[in-house]
């Protein structure tokens, strides 16, 4: 198992889990906000939509869909970041 | 067909154009406004929005400050959209000649009322975060504004249509031909209009004495805080209003979504608007070395516009020596969205034969032998 901290949370996954699934599993749903403040979360999860960005290791607006987790990341998002 | 008639006809709806046929409408002038794509959609569209005294020559700063003086009335009457910011401009000195540059600089602004503040090293470092260690102060002008123009533009044609204007879209003005006291022009789709004043507000594609200057920009995905000020590098004055070929020059810029817009380059002699991938990339380096972890940001879209250049970097604003009928609004380089209003302004009161705020003088076209003139 691969673990990983969203907002904080320790978050326990199989190998090659993708962050959207472990931020989705850590029961987080606003992944980030649209200028306008809307919540945002994964919607076409294969890259394209840009929806499921999220800040890892202090990167922020990195799509959260495409990337596989990996021991110790720490995964922050929108309701964290932005108050 | 028909023949509409109207005090002024204002051919071209970028910034400029919106802000005559505003001040003119605003003057109980009946305004018929002929655009040839969408309202702010030109060069308008690809600037960067910044709001900025220039200190270049006495009628820069003259025409720079009094059309920011105009822009600070209209901010509370702004819409959101606009994005109006008052983040100021921070200009940044990378050496001891470029502080001679700033003290140079700021003694120009504060004999002229301009509030400028030298910042050292450390201030400039807590200024702005993300600059590179190692610079050696910059200028701090806390007045400059930043506005996203095309929306700027969207509501001042809205405001002069609320005044009575009206505005053709989707059409161009295929000629204009004016004689004994009244002009015609003549639209794509056959249309004309028969006015008193022709405004030509066409920017780059106006054919009276200007020369397309090519510019790119880039713009990052939204990285809130990453910049705070519009961010110039002194050495911009050396480059970009040089007359080099082909420049490139740190410029940065905070949106209001969180935003950084990336400038800039300056090429003449380039029609292609198409992204060139080495100039959009000097661009970018050239950033880089100001601001190293712009290399981290993620660069969402790559533009280019414009600037409609003139042989002195004064626009051009007043009647055209070749037809004193049609009065130029055009020429102004980097500069127009700051300018359109003070431009606008000067040509309302020219035609009103009022006295203006500011003298016109060094921005009539006759400055120039009508020989000169192209078209
Ligand atoms: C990369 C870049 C960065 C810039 N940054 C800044 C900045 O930070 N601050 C600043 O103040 N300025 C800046 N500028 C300059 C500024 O964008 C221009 O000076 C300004 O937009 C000029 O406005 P305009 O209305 O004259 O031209 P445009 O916006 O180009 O409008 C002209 C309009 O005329 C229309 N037109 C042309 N021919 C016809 C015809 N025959 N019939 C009908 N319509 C016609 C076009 O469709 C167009 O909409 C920048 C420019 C560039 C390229
Ligand atoms: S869900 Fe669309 S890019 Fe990640």
């Amino acid at each position: 198992m691969v673990e990983i901290l969203v907002n904080g949370k320790v978050v326990r996954v199989a190998p090659g889990t993708t962050v959207a699934a472990a931020v989705l599993i850590a029961g987080e749903e606003r992944f980030r906000h649209s200028v306008r403040g809307e919540p945002r979360g994964p919607l076409c999860g294969m890259g394209i939509c840009f929806e499921c960005c999220v800040t890892i290791d202090g990167r922020p607006n990195l799509r959260s869909c495409q990337m596989p987790c990996r021991d110790g990341m720490e995964v922050v998002t929108a309701v964290f970041n932005e108050g | 067909m028909s023949v509409r008639i109207a005090d002024v006809a204002v051919v071209g709806g970028g910034i400029v154009g919106a802000a005559c046929a505003d001040a003119f409408s605003a003057d109980g002038l009946s305004v018929e406004l002929i655009e040839a794509g969408i309202v702010g959609g030109g060069a308008s569209a690809a600037g960067m929005g910044h709001l900025t005294v220039m200190d270049d020559s006495e009628a820069q700063f003259a025409l720079t400050s009094f059309s920011l003086r105009l822009w600070k009335r209209l901010e509370t009457a702004l819409p959101a959209e606009v994005e109006y910011s008052r983040c100021g401009t921070l200009w940044v000195a990378a050496d001891d000649e470029e502080m001679a540059e700033v003290e140079r600089k700021r003694q120009f602004y504060t004999l002229r009322g301009v509030t400028a503040e030298t910042l050292d090293a450390r201030q400039v470092a807590e200024a702005e975060p993300n600059l590179r260690p190692g610079l050696a102060g910059g200028l701090l002008v806390p007045g400059d504004r930043v506005i996203y123009a095309p929306c700027a533009a969207a509501w001042l044609v809205k405001r002069a249509i609320a005044g009575g204007a009206r505005v053709r879209t989707g059409v161009r003005a295929v000629s204009t031909d004016a004689s004994m006291g009244a002009g015609m022009v003549t639209l794509s789709d056959g249309g004309r209009v028969s006015a008193k004043h022709i405004v030509d507000a066409t920017g780059a594609a106006s054919p009276d004495l200007v020369r397309p200057r090519k510019g790119h920009l880039a713009i990052t995905d939204r990285y809130a805080g990453f910049v705070r000020h519009q961010v110039v590098e002194l050495g911009y004055l050396k480059s970009a209003h040089g007359h080099d070929i082909e420049s490139v020059a740190f410029n940065v810029q905070p949106r209001a979504t969180g935003q950084v817009l990336i400038g800039s380059s300056r090429q003449y002699g380039i029609g292609d608007s198409r992204v060139d991938a080495h100039l959009l990339a000097r661009m970018l380096r050239r950033a880089v070395e100001y601001m190293p972890r712009i290399a981290t940001l993620s660069v969402v879209r790559a533009w280019t516009g414009f600037r409609a250049a003139t042989p002195d970097s004064l626009p051009l604003i007043g009647p055209s020596p070749r037809n004193g009928q049609v009065l130029l609004a055009t020429g102004h380089e980097g500069l127009g969205i700051t300018t359109s209003l003070g431009t606008a302004r000067l040509l309302a009161d020219w035609v009103a034969g009022r006295k203006p705020p500011i003298p016109i003088e060094p921005y009539l076209p006759t400055r120039f032998p009508a020989e000169v003139h192209r078209g």
